[in-house]
């Protein structure tokens, strides 16, 4: 035992070390999905290709707020996708194919991993938004001043983050090949309950009632807000979604630790 | 330095449910040493190894690396890993997977240094997903080796590998333990083990049955078993010269030899109705099954070395 004590136990890890470490993470980690088209072209394609049906092609010959109405509710609808699919599908593979093992064995910095996948998402969220809002203002006779058009990439991008948070513990709640059936069955009844697809209002009045259950719900709220429709006072909405991302990470990074 | 305890197991217990996966394994590693964890599966290797990198925590017992806990990251900024099956992300190219993986060590070794020791320099602009299983491996490799590591992981290291990227392991392997690293490696073949391995534990049902080196595990393989059936007498074979060990099943004779040669001739001449005589070569099995006969019986020599 007195080896034990006689050997030189630690290196010290400088302080910009262990920031590299974080840089090249996620660096890595965006790097990896931009240049995977089965996760970059559903991500990319689907909001921009409904908004490009409902909002463009459809929505002709509706009222003038029909389309901006449509940008918000899809870039809510985009913004859910990457946090949902990049954080939780990916978590889900990779505690199934070793990855997670590996890079826990490895000395990653723990909350590197994480990070990394935040950053994925935000950056997805980041071109969602300035995809949509480019084909709104191009294609759908949007108009925007600057302020709303920073407002909603903010909103977007903030957005992410509870649907990361959600993405991760559904990561950790699942394993493997079907976690894009559980992503999507989340996903998608979501989004329909939350009104991205058509407006609240023509939904049943029970729907209707428990549609704030739902974080897409007050994220569409906020980036209506952003386009410059009425929705009231918006911090409740804030509020709700910064304590429901406090509560799922916490409970996802509980579950993580725990079973790994 | 050379007899430094770079990571220790003591008493260490853990089970799944009602499988006791480890039963009391006392292990230390040291600098400069190639181990060999040997034994089938399901014997406790890949538990070892997991409670080890601080992936499993142990029910009972002491783990130690680097004389802490190893699910401290400072204790794992020692030890390099290789693993059986880690499916790094497909689209990022080598270059990128190792500068990534230094990026996790205080002082790495420069991107082209490990690239040479893995044999990789020509792979970097690759993306990983585009490589061959061997190439892969070496890859997974070179990944282990880039922090500097003090003490070396290798889970099944040259599975997939062809004979001559093996034997390029395997010299990257000993000159890493030339330098002073520790390295442990899991292993099917006793081959390898023989190419590499300084000491030679072997884990049968979660337990250390033979610890010693390569020579030794090689002497005890040198065992042959015989099989016959003959109406001699077991407890009478069993006292010849050259017989370890005879015991009946039905009509069966089972014979554990070393001079299975000189046994032979003497069975034939003994029984002349003998018949449907089988003698099986020294094989790793072979040897594994004869450790746990041994370890069944409490009065063998084995079991108190274990």
């Amino acid at each position: 035992m007195n080896t034990l004590r006689s050997f030189p136990t630690s290196v010290a890890m400088p302080r910009n070390r262990v920031l590299a470490a974080y840089a090249q993470e996620t660096r890595a980690e965006c790097l990896r999905y931009l240049r995977s088209p089965s996760f970059m072209l559903p991500t990319l394609l689907f909001p921009a290709v409904f908004f490009l049906m409902f909002g463009v092609v459809l929505g002709g010959h509706n009222s003038a707020d029909a389309p901006r109405f449509l940008l918000a509710s899809y870039s809510t609808f985009g913004v859910m996708g990457p946090g949902l699919f990049g954080f939780g599908m990916s978590l889900a593979l990779e505690r199934d194919n070793g990855l997670l093992t590996l890079k826990r064995a490895l000395p990653m910095p723990p909350a590197a991993y994480l990070l990394g996948k935040m950053v994925m998402a935000m950056l997805m969220a980041a071109l969602i938004t300035i995809l949509l809002q480019t084909l709104a203002l191009n294609l759908a006779n949007v108009s925007l001043h600057v302020g709303q058009m920073l407002q909603l990439a903010l909103v977007c991008i903030a957005g992410s983050v509870p649907f990361s948070a959600l993405g991760l513990l559904l990561g950790t709640l699942m394993k493997g090949h079907g976690a894009p059936a559980v992503v999507n069955l989340l996903y998608l009844p979501m989004a329909f309950l939350s009104g991205l697809w058509m407006p609240l209002s023509m939904l049943p009045l029970l729907l209707r009632r428990l549609a704030p259950m739902w974080p897409s719900y007050h994220l569409n709220a906020l980036a209506q807000a952003a386009v410059g429709f009425d929705i009231g006072n918006a911090w409740p909405h804030v509020a709700w979604l910064a304590l429901f991302s406090v509560v799922v990470l916490a409970i996802a990074s509980w579950r993580l630790r725990r079973h790994g | 330095m050379n007899d430094a305890v770079v990571a220790s197991l003591h008493g260490v217990h853990k089970r799944y449910g009602a499988q006791h996966a480890l039963a009391g394994v006392d292990l230390e590693l040291h600098a400069g040493q190639v181990l060999a964890l040997l034994g089938p599966n399901g014997a406790g290797k890949t538990t070892s190894i997991a409670l080890l990198l601080g992936l499993l925590r142990a029910d009972a017992g002491q783990v130690r690396l680097f004389g802490r806990d190893p699910q401290q990251v400072t204790a794992r900024r020692n030890i390099g890993v290789m693993l059986q099956d880690a499916a790094l992300p497909p689209t990022l190219k080598v270059g990128e997977l190792l500068r990534l993986c230094a990026s996790y060590y205080p002082a790495p070794r420069p991107l082209a240094e490990s690239a040479v020791l893995a044999g990789i320099e020509d792979l970097l602009d690759r993306p990983y997903g585009k490589l061959s299983g061997g190439q892969q491996r070496r890859v997974q490799f070179a990944i282990a080796v880039c922090g500097r590591p003090r003490l070396l992981f290798l889970d099944e290291p040259s599975v997939g590998l062809d004979l001559p990227a093996r034997q390029r392991l395997w010299a990257g392997i000993r000159n890493l333990a030339s330098e002073g690293a520790a390295v442990v490696l899991t292993t099917h073949y006793l081959e390898e083990a023989g190419h590499l391995a300084d000491r030679v534990c072997v884990l049968l049902r979660g337990r250390i049955v033979s610890d010693g080196s390569v020579d030794a595990l090689r002497a005890r393989v040198a065992m042959r078993s015989i099989r016959c059936v003959s109406a001699l007498d077991a407890d009478a074979v069993a006292a010849w010269p050259g017989v370890h060990q005879a015991r009946r099943e039905g009509t069966q004779l089972h014979l554990a030899c070393k001079q299975v040669e000189a046994v032979v001739r003497r069975l034939l001449d003994a029984d002349p109705l003998l018949s449907a005589l089988e003698v099986q070569a020294a094989g790793l099995d072979e040897a594994f099954r004869n450790l746990t006969d041994d370890d069944a019986a409490p009065a063998s020599e084995l079991c108190e070395a274990a």
